[in-house]
C-alpha cells in the first residue's frame, strides 16, 4: 500500500501584472480522493495546476504536503514531493518504446552508467497488472492508441511514485468507451489510495467519479458541490448564470438538396485513403453532424470540399456545380463558410488585430477593397459591429486575435464566416476548447444558419455536440462512412459506430448488453437511411 | 506604444490560459525557461510571436519584428562597447593603464577621451563638420550619408518586405548585382533623348532584381525549396555571370584589360539633386518614395495585406483563399525589385560604372538594415540612414583619430548581435517593467523570498 498524502492548496493567488488568474484559491486534496476542479476554459484551473507542479511560483499562498508547507522550484522538485501530471497532450516520444518514454528522466543505470531498462520493464509490468493496463513495455508509443498513450503517462507518473495525480482535462482526446475505460481506472487508482485531482469541465465525467467538486470561474474557488448536483447546478456555478443546456431547436425542416458528395476518396501522401469512397447529401435547412473519433479523416474530408487537398477523386457539387478541382477562394465564393478545427492554425491569424481577422477572406471584397487599396475605415466598421453582434470580447477591434480567449477567437472566426451569405456552412469543432456560456450561443448561431436555410455540416469529436446539433448523424471511421443514422440515436450505438461497428450490429449490440430493445423504429430507420453507404 | 502591445500580449499565456490548456502554458513555460532550468525570460516565447507554428521561423520572426525599443538600446550598447574597443586599443589607456591603481582618473579619463574623439570625428564625418569652410561643406558629410544610405535603403526594403511575408530574402547581391547589370548595359549601350534613357534604366534595372527574385519564389512555390540556400546560390550564379560579363567585348571598357565596363550616358545617370558639389542623387529621392510605397503596400493594400497574412501564418492565409504560391512568387519579385532599385543607385548614381564590386556588400548589409529596422518600412530607413552615417564616418574616423573603419563593422555586428538577443539588452539596461509585476518568477530571488516568507508565516 502505497503511502497517502494530504494535498492542500492554502490561499493561492498568482498575478500576472494586473491580470489575476488565481485570486486566494483554498483547494484540500484528501488522501484517496477523486478531487474535480470544474471550470471554464480560462477560470484559472491550469494556472492553478502550474502553480502545483511547481511551473509558476504563486504571488500569495502556499502548498502544503500533510500539512508542512512546501516550495516547488520546479516540476522535479513536484514530482520527488510525490505529485504527478498527466497532460492533455502527451509528453511522450513517439519512437521510443514504452518502458524507454517511462525511463526517460529517470533512468536508473547499472554499473558503468549503462542504462538499465529491465528494471523499468519490470515497474512497468507491476503497475501495469496491478490495474489491468494491458501496456507492452516495448512497444513502440506511436503505435498505440491514444487511450494507451494516455495510460504510458499514467504509469510514467506511477512509477515516479505519484501519489496525487493531476488529469488535465484527460478526456478531450477520447472515445466515449476510452472515456469509460480511464473512468474505470481512475477510481482502481483511488482504491489503491492514490488521490486524483482531475480538471475537466464536462459535467458527466465529473459526475460520475468525482468524490469532492470544486467549482472554480474567473481564478476564484465559487463553491464545492456534491457529485449528486444536477447537471444545470454545477453548469451555472461553473458560468456564473443559468445555462440552458439543451439547446431549444425547432424540428428541421429540409428542403430541396443542394450539397451532395459523391464517393469521395482522399489519398494522403503515403498512398493511404484518408478519406476512402464517401458519400452523403444535406438539404437546405438540414444540420448534418459527422462523428468520429479524432484522426478518422474529418480533417481531409473538410479540406477536400474546400479546395485544400491535392488528390482526391469523386465528385462534391453545391447548387449543381462541381467544387472539386477549384481554388479555396472560388470554392469561399460559391458561397461556402468554412470554420475549421484549429482555429488558431487555420482560422486566425494570431498576430493580426480582431478587426483584420474578421475579414481574412472577404478583404479583398467590396467595400473592404478598391482594387487593391483597402479601407482601414470599413474594416474596422464591420469590425465593431461583428464584436457587437456576436459578443466578442476583445479590449478593441485592433487588439492581436491571439490575445483573445479561446471562446472569443472561435467567435472571431463564427463572426466572419456566417457574416454573408451562404450556400454552405461547413463547421469543423465549433466549439472545441470554448466555454459553456460560448457554447450555448454559437450552437443558436448555427442553428439559426440551418433555419435560414444553408446546408450546415458541423464535424465534431464531441459526442454530446453531435447530438445536440444534428438532424441527422454521419459517423466516420478510418475514413470510411459506417452510417448515418437520425438524431434521436443513442449515446452507446453512436459510441459503437465511432469504433467502427455498423449501425445494425452497434444497435444489435447495445440491445443485447441493455437487455431491451428501446427504439427498434430508430433503429431500422438507421439502417435504412445507412443501407446505401454499407 | 510596442510596450503596450507586448503587455498586452502576454496576458493569455501567462495568464487566463483561456486559450491555452494546461500543457501548452506548461509547454511555453518548459521553452522559455529550458525546463526550468533557467528564469522565464519576460513574455513567453509564443506570445512574443503571436501564435504561429514552428520553431525556427518563430525565433526569427520574433528577432525581426521585435520592440523597436530593443534596437535603439542595442545601437546603444553596441557604441559603447566599440567605445571600450576604441579605447583598448589607445596608446594614452594604455600607458594610463600601467598606473591604473596610483591614478585611476587618468586611466578613466583616457579611456573616455579616446572613445569621445573617435565618436566626435565619426558624426563630424558622416552629419556635420564644424571645421568646413561654410555651411555646404559644413553638411557635405551628411550628404554623403544620404548617398552611401540610399542603396542601403530600397535593399534594406527588400529584405524587410519579403521578411514581412515570411521569407528570409538573403539575395539582396545577387539582385542587385542583375539590376546592376542590365541598368549599366542599357546606361551605355543604348543611345535614347534624356528623361528616357533614365526612366529605361530604371525599369531595367527594377525588372532585372524583381526577374532574379522572383526566380527565387517562382522555385520556391513550385518544388518547395528553400529560399534561404536558393538566394545564397543565386548570389553566387550573379557574382560569377557579372565577372564573365565583364570579360567579353559587350560589356568590358574598349581598350581596358581590366573588368570595368564604359562610363554610362550622361542622359542615363541619376542628376545630382543639390548640385555638383555633393554626390548625393535622384535616388535618394527614389529610396524616400519606396518607403513610402512599400508602407502603403504593406499597410493599405490587399496585397499587403495577403504577404502580412502569408508571413504570420500561411495555413490559415491558405485557408482563408489566399493564393500562398502566388504571394511567394510576387513578394520576392517586388523584394527583388526593391533591390534592383538599390543596383541602378550603383551604377545610374553613385558609381556610373560597372564593376564586379557593384553590389559592395550592400545586399548583406540590407539584412542587418531590415533587421534593425524590424521589418518596418520606416525603422528601415532609419536604420539605413544610420547604417550610411557609419559608413560616411568611418573614413573621417580613421583620418582624424586613427581607429581602424573596422571598428564600424565591430560595431555594426555588434548591434545584430543584441537585437538577436533582446532579454539581454533589456538586462543590461535593467528595463524589464513587465518581468517584475508579469511573470513567472520561478527560482528568482524574490519569488523565493516570498515563498520563504510565506512559508514562515504559514509555520507561525
Amino acid at each position: 500500500m502505497v503511502r497517502v498524502l494530504k494535498l492542500e492548496l492554502r490561499g493561492i493567488t498568482k498575478r500576472f501584472g494586473s491580470l489575476l488568474a488565481n485570486d486566494h484559491i483554498d483547494v484540500v486534496v484528501e488522501p484517496g480522493q477523486i478531487h474535480c476542479l470544474l471550470g471554464e476554459n480560462g477560470a484559472g484551473k491550469s494556472t492553478l495546476m502550474n502553480v502545483l507542479y511547481g511551473l509558476y511560483d504563486p504571488t500569495e499562498g502556499q502548498i502544503l504536503i500533510d500539512d508542512a508547507p512546501v516550495s516547488f522550484r520546479g516540476p522535479g522538485d513536484a514530482m520527488a514531493a510525490g505529485i504527478g501530471m498527466v497532460h492533455q497532450h502527451f509528453m511522450l516520444v513517439p519512437v521510443f518504446t514504452v518502458a524507454e518514454n517511462v525511463a526517460l528522466g529517470a533512468e536508473s543505470t547499472k554499473a558503468g552508467g549503462f542504462l538499465n531498462l529491465e528494471d523499468t520493464r519490470r515497474k512497468i509490468r507491476e503497475i501495469s497488472d496491478k490495474y489491468g493496463f494491458d501496456v507492452d513495455p516495448d512497444a513502440l508509443v506511436e503505435d498505440l492508441p491514444v487511450g494507451v498513450q494516455q495510460r504510458v503517462e499514467i504509469i510514467k507518473a506511477l512509477v515516479r511514485n505519484a501519489k496525487v495525480l493531476i488529469l488535465d482535462e484527460p478526456t478531450a482526446v477520447l472515445t466515449p468507451q476510452e472515456t469509460d475505460e480511464l473512468l474505470d481506472i481512475m477510481r482502481q487508482l483511488k482504491s489503491n489510495g492514490t488521490s486524483i485531482v482531475f480538471i475537466s469541465h464536462k459535467l458527466r465525467e465529473v459526475k460520475a467519479v468525482s468524490d469532492t467538486i470544486t467549482v472554480i470561474r474567473r481564478g476564484k474557488v465559487v463553491g464545492t458541490a456534491d457529485p449528486s448536483a444536477a447537471t444545470t447546478e454545477l453548469a451555472s456555478m461553473m458560468v456564473g448564470r443559468a445555462v440552458n443546456l439543451t439547446l431549444d431547436k425547432a424540428p428541421a425542416q429540409p428542403q430541396e438538396t443542394t450539397f451532395q458528395v459523391r464517393d469521395l476518396t482522399v489519398i494522403a501522401p503515403n498512398g493511404t485513403h484518408t478519406v476512402d469512397g464517401i458519400s452523403f447529401d444535406i438539404a437546405r435547412g438540414e444540420i448534418l453532424a459527422i462523428a468520429g473519433v479524432q484522426g478518422n479523416g474529418q480533417t481531409e474530408l473538410t479540406e477536400a470540399i474546400l479546395g485544400l487537398q491535392d488528390r482526391v477523386a469523386g465528385s462534391v457539387t453545391l447548387d449543381g456545380k462541381e467544387l472539386l478541382g477549384r481554388s479555396v477562394k472560388e470554392v469561399l465564393h460559391a458561397g461556402v463558410g468554412f470554420v475549421p478545427e484549429d482555429r488558431k492554425v487555420d482560422g486566425l491569424v494570431g498576430t493580426f488585430s480582431v478587426a483584420e481577422n474578421l475579414v481574412l477572406d472577404l478583404y479583398d471584397k467590396a467595400p473592404f477593397a478598391k482594387g487593391i487599396s483597402m479601407s482601414p475605415a470599413k474594416v474596422l466598421e464591420n469590425a465593431n459591429s461583428r464584436i457587437k453582434e456576436f459578443d466578442v470580447r476583445t479590449p478593441a477591434a485592433g487588439a492581436a486575435a491571439g490575445t483573445l480567449s479561446g471562446g472569443n477567437q472561435q467567435k472571431v472566426v463564427m463572426a466572419r464566416e456566417l457574416s454573408r451569405p451562404l450556400r454552405l456552412f461547413i463547421a469543423s469543432q465549433p466549439t472545441r476548447g470554448v466555454d459553456v456560456g460560448s457554447i450555448e450561443f454559437l450552437h443558436r448561431r448555427i442553428v439559426a444558419e440551418r433555419d435560414q436555410g444553408t446546408p450546415v455540416m458541423i464535424i465534431s469529436t464531441e459526442l454530446d455536440e453531435v447530438m445536440e446539433l444534428a438532424d441527422r448523424i454521419a459517423v466516420l471511421y478510418k475514413g470510411k462512412l459506417v452510417g448515418i443514422v437520425p438524431a434521436g440515436t443513442g449515446r452507446d450505438v453512436l459510441g459503437l459506430m465511432m469504433a467502427g461497428i455498423s449501425p445494425e450490429d452497434a444497435a444489435h449490440a447495445d440491445n443485447t448488453r441493455t437487455g431491451a430493445a428501446p427504439s427498434g423504429s430508430a433503429t431500422s430507420t438507421a439502417t435504412a437511411e445507412g443501407g446505401d453507404h454499407a | 506604444m510596442p510596450e503596450k502591445h507586448k503587455h498586452v500580449a502576454d496576458k493569455p499565456d501567462n495568464a487566463q490560459n483561456a486559450n491555452a490548456p494546461a500543457e501548452e502554458t506548461a509547454a511555453v513555460v518548459s521553452v522559455d525557461t529550458a525546463g526550468g532550468a533557467m528564469e522565464p525570460s519576460a513574455v513567453p516565447a509564443t506570445a512574443q510571436s503571436g501564435q504561429l507554428p514552428g520553431g525556427p521561423d518563430t525565433l526569427m520572426r520574433k528577432i525581426f519584428t521585435g520592440s523597436g525599443m530593443v534596437s535603439v538600446l542595442a545601437v546603444l550598447l553596441a557604441l559603447i562597447i566599440g567605445g571600450l574597443l576604441i579605447a583598448s586599443t589607445d596608446e594614452r589607456v594604455s600607458t594610463t593603464a600601467g598606473y591604473l591603481f596610483a591614478r585611476p582618473t587618468d586611466f578613466l579619463g583616457a579611456v573616455w577621451n579616446a572613445a569621445t574623439r573617435s565618436y566626435i570625428a565619426l558624426f563630424q564625418g558622416s552629419v556635420f563638420n564644424p571645421r568646413g569652410n561654410g555651411l555646404a561643406l559644413q553638411f557635405a558629410p551628411l550628404m554623403e550619408t544620404l548617398t552611401i544610405a540610399t542603396p542601403l535603403i530600397t535593399a534594406g526594403l527588400g529584405v524587410a518586405l519579403a521578411f514581412r511575408a515570411g521569407l528570409f530574402n538573403i539575395g539582396g547581391q545577387g539582385q542587385i548585382i542583375m539590376a546592376g547589370i542590365v541598368a549599366a548595359w542599357v546606361g551605355f549601350a543604348l543611345d535614347l533623348p534624356v528623361g528616357l534613357h533614365l526612366l529605361l534604366v530604371l525599369v531595367a534595372g527594377i525588372i532585372g532584381g524583381a526577374v532574379w527574385g522572383g526566380l527565387v519564389g517562382l522555385i520556391k512555390a513550385r518544388t518547395g525549396a528553400h529560399e534561404v540556400i536558393l538566394t545564397i546560390m543565386f548570389n553566387y550564379i550573379a557574382l560569377y555571370f557579372l565577372r564573365y560579363l565583364l570579360n567579353t567585348p559587350a560589356f568590358q571598357r574598349p581598350g581596358e584589360s581590366n573588368p570595368i565596363s564604359p562610363i554610362l550616358d550622361p542622359t542615363a545617370v541619376y542628376p545630382q539633386i543639390l548640385g555638383t558639389q555633393y554626390r548625393l542623387h535622384l535616388g535618394f529621392v527614389l529610396a524616400i518614395a519606396a518607403t513610402v510605397l512599400v508602407w502603403w503596400l504593406l499597410n493599405r493594400s490587399t496585397v499587403g495585406f495577403e504577404f502580412r497574412a502569408v508571413g504570420a501564418n500561411p495555413k490559415a492565409a491558405q485557408t482563408a483563399g489566399i493564393n500562398v504560391s502566388r504571394s511567394t512568387i510576387l513578394v520576392m519579385a517586388l523584394a527583388g525589385g526593391l533591390a534592383g532599385m538599390a543596383g541602378v543607385a550603383q551604377v545610374a548614381g553613385t558609381e556610373k560604372v560597372l564593376t564586379d564590386g557593384v553590389a559592395a556588400t550592400y545586399g548583406f548589409d540590407a539584412i542587418t538594415v531590415a533587421l534593425l529596422g524590424r521589418s518596418t518600412p520606416w525603422g528601415t530607413f532609419a536604420a539605413g540612414l544610420l547604417f550610411g552615417a557609419f559608413r560616411a564616418g568611418a573614413v573621417q574616423m580613421q583620418i582624424q583619430t586613427g581607429t581602424p573603419i573596422d571598428i564600424v563593422l565591430v560595431v555594426q555586428s555588434l548591434i545584430v548581435l543584441f537585437i538577436a538577443a533582446p532579454p539581454l539588452v533589456r538586462a543590461v539596461f535593467g528595463l524589464n517593467p513587465r518581468k517584475k509585476k508579469s511573470t513567472p518568477k520561478k527560482g528568482s530571488k524574490t519569488g523565493s523570498r516570498e515563498t520563504a516568507q510565506a512559508a514562515a508565516g504559514g509555520a507561525a
